[in-house]
């Protein structure tokens, strides 16, 4: 290859969020026909820079450039008309409209009469050929899988004749075979002269697909290396700003099932699929890991166990479980619940840390009597949860909305460990923590198995799964694996089960 | 542009911005009269006058600011577990019906005594009007803001249909109104000689109970919990369902008692201008007042100056006396930018 | 039965029946504009109040009739502003300002009106618009004089319905429109403004409300009361959920509601209306509104935005 045309340069961009410093004086350079990626841990300033790219946000400071000329800040129909193409993290499609009408959005005057449908459907049906990205056009967004609406947003980017891609974490949502097929379109992309910048925080995709890595790490440039000269563990170094250890997890002793699911179905929630005829055994000191793309039936698993869906059909058994399942009956039966989305579940906003520290056990003694609250205990024991789970925040009076994720995290770690639980279901318990926010969650977890309690995770990252779980179950539309000991598996099998083979596709 | 949340508003903002809203009314008000052909502050002068300027003007506006601190309550209560009652002028009609229904009956021989019966009858019927909508909202998820606004008009239609067949007043003259109230079952004047009745004390009460259950009480939390984030409140495991129908049989409730101290405090009996629309001004009183209960107290003699004091001034300077509405309206809206602003703060990009 | 046999056979029905649907008509579009784009408008009920009143004071103090139905459109997409302006950039409560908007310019036109005519007792009459007879097709039967024999305003109620279809399902605005109702991040993300076209909704949709306000002074009845609007906007937000938020659907509610009413009209005249009073037959509209709700309440599809506010930035 030849030196290559510059397409893309972005200098020393900043952006501040109040106090935070989201990108410090940044800069990069992105060439014809390169995939460069962006690698880092979340929060570490790679979305904002991206949004910054494409007008969402306006920076601080800084320029960008696009094919040689400069590109005004704060207009995201520039950047379009520049050539930059986006998928989003958070797909952007709107699901009352066909796949077509998605892609045809702001492509014309809005003025216009007519929509020229014709003519779209024949330039969709062409890129859809050329880049092996299959999608039925009038089909509704809502009614497509995940898989299928990437492909949508990125013949959207095609179809707005994009010559710099830029792929927002794309294989979160993706098995492991649907990344490899979408690393194949970038490659044919790339070929026809298009650049991609991939932003990533999995050191494997990294390394396998891109060029160059830029390494980013509170909201600093901190490395950039040509990805032939370097390797996993540097990179994660670099990321991380010290050598990682995943954590030693001595192996557990197993006890007596503490929850029992037998062939558990529950309804399909809209889009999400409903449990079916799921066998599941939590047992007392031991982690069971769920693996599994995202929006497979996690949330139904997760929303039977914390009590907020009923079975349709089989048999939950929790000893000491009450007649009707309800969020109240899960916690009595010593159920600790650490939900998926910490600020729109877990907690309320606009409450203070007290009152959010006892919603669940609000209605009992000490914190209220006969219906008549008691703050000052309630206080009592907030201030006892601050110490205790390292929460740093202002006092117990100010209103939660205030604390960082980890701290706000913390809280309720300590909301429902206080209760010392027999059973704790941790969804999504570290996504978009920092580092060690997320050693001090994943420690918490080992400490409560080693005391006996019976963890299920649940993460859509893999590594973090085969890292702290004892067994592994992989769940796919539904449909629950048989469970495998640490390592039976390797992550490229697991993968597998992610894609949905080797269920007896008799559910 | 864009708006950026404020983490910690500080006291400036907090109460700068609603009193820049209040200032604005007046402005917006000047403007008004002075469109009318009037000088603006002659007619502010006439208006605190007629609101405040003797001990009978001053009475008057007590008189009407009692019902608006039973809707305004109705709705602060409502309106904070989010949920949307604009229906508090039915709930009302419903109280004053049973008010009357049980005024001019048996019970009246019991005298005074009844009167607590009487009252909790009237919030019972305000309670179950307004127990339809919610049913309708949490078993089929229907909005009740246009169910309970629909119900206002049904209402008024059976007032009009009871006045002029069942519940009509023999002796009114074909008049549509109802028969009068026993005088024992009417409520008491606080003192002798003082033309304030005792709704008004009730009225009082019923703020300081409210008070008490919002602060204090696992309801008032549930209540704050669902009205702030129904889906973690439902994690945690607050009833979500149940605690609207609560919220909903304690709103029903205080609109009802409105109701009830009309008919048994002022008027004696029912009739259908009972309320110049009481359940939607007491919106605007909750909204002033910030949905807190005792700020209601305050934003209702509030509010009821403005109507009193309009209503003397309109005589004398001749500036329509839909200036007062006109005038809430704007307070209303002004006061909602207001409390968004001490929230968020405007920023370019 | 026969009673109600004579009644639907009779031309006179059909032509009140459309002439009933035609105010709830324009109403019922401008909310489904509004909500379309993710905005709740509470203020129909004021802004049609506005509008029958402005129409009508317009026309009274001599201009022309679609010079009253102009002035009718343009206060209310002034009211319009006002409520897209504190709902959609400030991102304020669509209930509270809804019902705000709704007092506000329900006061106005009541304020205006009595510093305009301080002493009037019995409100000044105009000549309001006359029905316009399609030569050959007002003589078919039955159907003729409902659809072929009604005033201007009529015939431009069913013309929205078709401009709004047309606007929404097959241009590039209404394209951005329903996404803007359901996922204004996709629009955001193509560089459009969100704030633009859920203000632009509002204020078109709002001026539309008053026009339907207007048809109540300036083709039903030929002065302007208080209280004349009655609860129809709340009428027309039930009978937009009705119509699953698809306009044609919901004009065939308002042909349904508006059957119904003429219907109760009539019945109150035979000797049912002896019998049953007349307030039962007032009460049904909203009790069938109520009823539609309901039935509607499970199958409806949502715009998923409605009501959500569109911050740009949001982290």
């Amino acid at each position: 290859m030849e030196a290559q045309e510059v397409v893309l340069r972005l200098s020393r961009i900043t952006k501040r969020f109040g106090a935070l410093t989201a990108n410090d004086a940044i800069s990069l350079t992105l060439h014809r026909g390169e995939v460069i990626a962006l690698l880092g841990e979340n929060g570490a300033g790679k979305t904002t820079l991206m949004n910054i790219l494409f007008g969402q946000y306006t920076a601080d400071d800084g320029t960008v450039e696009a094919f040689g000329a400069p590109l005004p800040p704060g207009n995201p129909r520039a950047a379009l008309a520049a050539g930059l193409g986006m998928v989003h993290q958070h797909f952007t499609l709107a699901d009352n409209l066909t796949v077509l009408e998605n892609i045809q959005l702001g492509t014309a005057p809005l003025w216009r009469l007519g929509l020229g449908r014709v003519t779209a459907r024949a330039k969709l049906a062409r890129l859809a050929a050329d880049f092996g990205l299959g999608v039925d056009p009038d089909a509704l967004v809502g009614s497509l899988t995940v898989g299928e609406r990437q492909r949508v947003e990125i013949l959207k980017a095609l179809y707005r004749d994009a010559r710099i891609l830029i792929l927002d974490e794309p294989t979160a949502v993706l098995t492991p075979q649907e990344s490899d097929a979408l690393f194949e379109t970038l490659r044919r992309a790339v070929e026809t002269g298009l650049s991609v910048i991939f932003i990533s925080h999995k050191l494997h995709e990294v390394m396998a697909l891109s060029s160059r890595v830029l390494v980013l790490r509170h909201g600093r440039l901190v490395g950039e290396v040509a990805t032939a000269e370097t390797d996993k563990h540097a990179l994660a170094a670099l990321m991380v700003g010290a050598e990682v250890s995943a954590p030693a997890v001595a192996p557990a002793v197993a006890g007596p099932a503490l929850l029992t699911l037998r062939d558990a179905s529950t309804r399909n929630q809209g889009a999400a699929p409903g449990l079916k005829s799921v066998s599941l055994e939590l047992r007392a000191g031991q982690i069971t890991g769920l693996a599994g793309v995202s929006g497979n039936g996690q949330s139904a698993l997760s929303d039977l166990i914390s009590g907020l869906t009923q079975l349709q059909s089989g048999s939950l058994d929790v000893a000491g479980a009450q007649v009707k399942w309800t969020p109240r009956a899960a916690v009595a039966s010593g159920i600790a619940r650490i939900p998926e989305d910490r600020h729109k579940t877990g907690t309320i906003a606009d409450f203070s840390l007290t009152e959010n520290a006892i919603l669940e056990t609000y209605n009992q003694a000490p914190y209220s009597r006969h219906g008549i609250m008691d703050w000052q205990a309630a206080e009592a024991h907030t201030r006892n949860l601050i110490t205790t789970y390292d929460v740093r925040c202002p006092g117990p009076s100010g209103p939660i909305r205030q604390l960082s994720g980890g701290n706000m995290q913390k809280l309720i770690l300590g909301r429902v460990l206080e209760l010392s639980p027999k059973i704790i279901l941790a969804n999504q318990p570290v996504r978009g923590l920092d580092i060690g926010a997320i050693t001090y969650v994943h420690s918490r977890l080992l400490a409560a198995r080693d005391a006996g309690a019976a963890v299920l995770l649940i993460s859509e990252d893999l590594d973090e799964i085969m890292g702290l779980s004892d067994v592994i179950h992989v769940i796919s539309e539904g449909r629950l694996s048989p469970e495998f000991a640490r390592g039976e598996q390797s992550a490229a099998e697991l993968g597998l089960w992610m894609a949905g083979q080797g269920f007896a596709d008799a559910a | 542009m864009r708006l950026e949340p404020i983490a910690n508003p500080g006291l400036a903002r907090s109460l700068g911005f609603p009193a820049l809203a209040l200032a604005a009314t007046v402005l917006v008000a000047s403007l008004l009269a002075a469109l009318a052909g009037a000088n603006p502050l002659l007619t502010l002068g006439l208006v605190i006058k007629g609101a405040a300027g003797s001990k009978f003007a001053l009475l008057e506006t007590l008189n009407r600011a009692t019902p608006l601190i039973f809707t305004g309550l109705a709705i602060a209560v409502a309106f904070r577990a989010k949920l949307w009652n604009i229906g508090a002028e039915a709930q009302l009609y419903g109280g004053a019906i049973v008010t009357v229904v049980l005024g001019t009956s048996a019970l009246s021989g019991m005298g005074g005594f009844a009167l607590p019966v009487v009252a909790l009858a009237a919030m019972v019927a305000g309670a179950l009007i307004l127990l339809g909508p919610v049913m309708l909202k949490t078993r089929f998820g229907v909005d009740e803001v246009v169910t309970t606004l629909l119900f206002n008009f049904i209402m008024l239609l059976l007032v009009s249909y009871l006045l002029e067949g069942p519940m009509k007043d023999p002796m009114g003259m074909g008049w549509p109104k109802s028969a009068p109230l026993d005088k024992a079952l009417r409520l008491p004047r606080i003192a002798t000689g003082l033309r304030l009745h005792w709704g008004f004390g009730l009225a009082l009460i019923a703020a300081g109970v409210v008070w008490f259950v919002q602060t204090r009480t696992t309801l008032g939390y549930e209540m704050r919990a669902v009205g702030l984030n129904s889906q973690a409140a439902r994690f945690a495991g607050i009833p979500v369902n149940l605690v609207l129908v609560k919220t909903a049989l304690l709103s029903g409730g205080l609109a009802a008692l409105a109701g009830f101290s009309e008919v048994a405090g002022l008027k004696g009996h029912l009739s259908l201008d009972l309320s110049p629309g009481f359940g939607y001004t007491g919106i605007i009183v909750a909204m002033l007042a910030l949905l807190h209960p005792l700020g209601v107290v305050v934003t209702a003699i509030f509010v009821a100056g403005i109507f009193v004091g309009a209503d003397s001034m309109s005589r004398a300077a001749g500036v329509p006396t839909y200036i007062a509405d006109m005038l809430l309206a704007t307070a209303l809206l002004l006061m909602v930018l207001a409390i968004g602003l001490t929230k968020f703060r405007v920023v370019r990009g | 039965m026969s009673v109600l046999f004579d009644i639907l056979l009779t031309a006179s029905f059909w032509a009140a029946a459309v002439r009933i649907a035609s105010p709830l008509i324009f109403a019922t579009m401008g909310e489904l504009i509004c909500e379309r784009a993710g905005v709740l408008n509470l203020g129909i009920e004021g802004i049609m109040v506005i509008g029958a009143f402005s129409g009508w004071m317009a026309v009274y103090l001599g201009m022309g009739l679609w010079g009253g139905v102009a002035v009718a459109m343009l206060a209310g997409m002034l009211f319009g502003l006002l409520h897209a302006t504190l709902t959609v950039p400030f991102g304020l409560s669509q209930h509270v300002v809804g019902l705000g908007v709704t007092l506000l310019a329900t006061s106005t036109s009541y304020f205006a009106y009595r510093l305009i005519l301080p002493e009037v007792t019995s409100p000044p009459k105009i000549e309001p618009f006359q029905a316009l007879e399609i030569p050959y097709l007002a003589d078919i039967p039955l159907l003729g004089p409902a659809l072929f024999a009604q005033t201007p305003l009529t015939y431009a109620a069913f013309a929205v319905v078709g401009l709004t279809a047309l606007t929404l399902y097959r241009t590039p605005l209404g394209l951005a429109i329903r996404a803007a109702g359901e996922s204004p991040q996709a629009v955001a993300a193509q560089g459009l403004s969100v704030t633009g076209l859920r203000m632009g909704a509002v204020i078109v949709g709002s001026g539309l409300m008053a026009v339907g306000g207007s048809f109540l002074t300036l083709s039903a009845f030929s002065s302007f009361f208080f209280e004349m609007v009655n609860g129809r906007g709340w009428i027309c937000i039930a009978l937009v959920v009705f119509g699953a938020w698809k306009p044609g659907k919901a004009m065939l509610g308002a042909l349904l509601f508006a059957g119904f009413d003429a219907l109760q009209i009539r019945l109150q005249q035979t000797p049912i209306g002896q019998i049953v009073p007349y307030q039962v037959f007032l009460m049904a509209p909203y009790i069938l509104s109520i009823l539609a709700l309901i039935l509607m309440s499970r199958r409806a599809q949502v715009p998923a935005a409605l009501m959500v506010p569109f911050n740009k930035g949001e982290r």
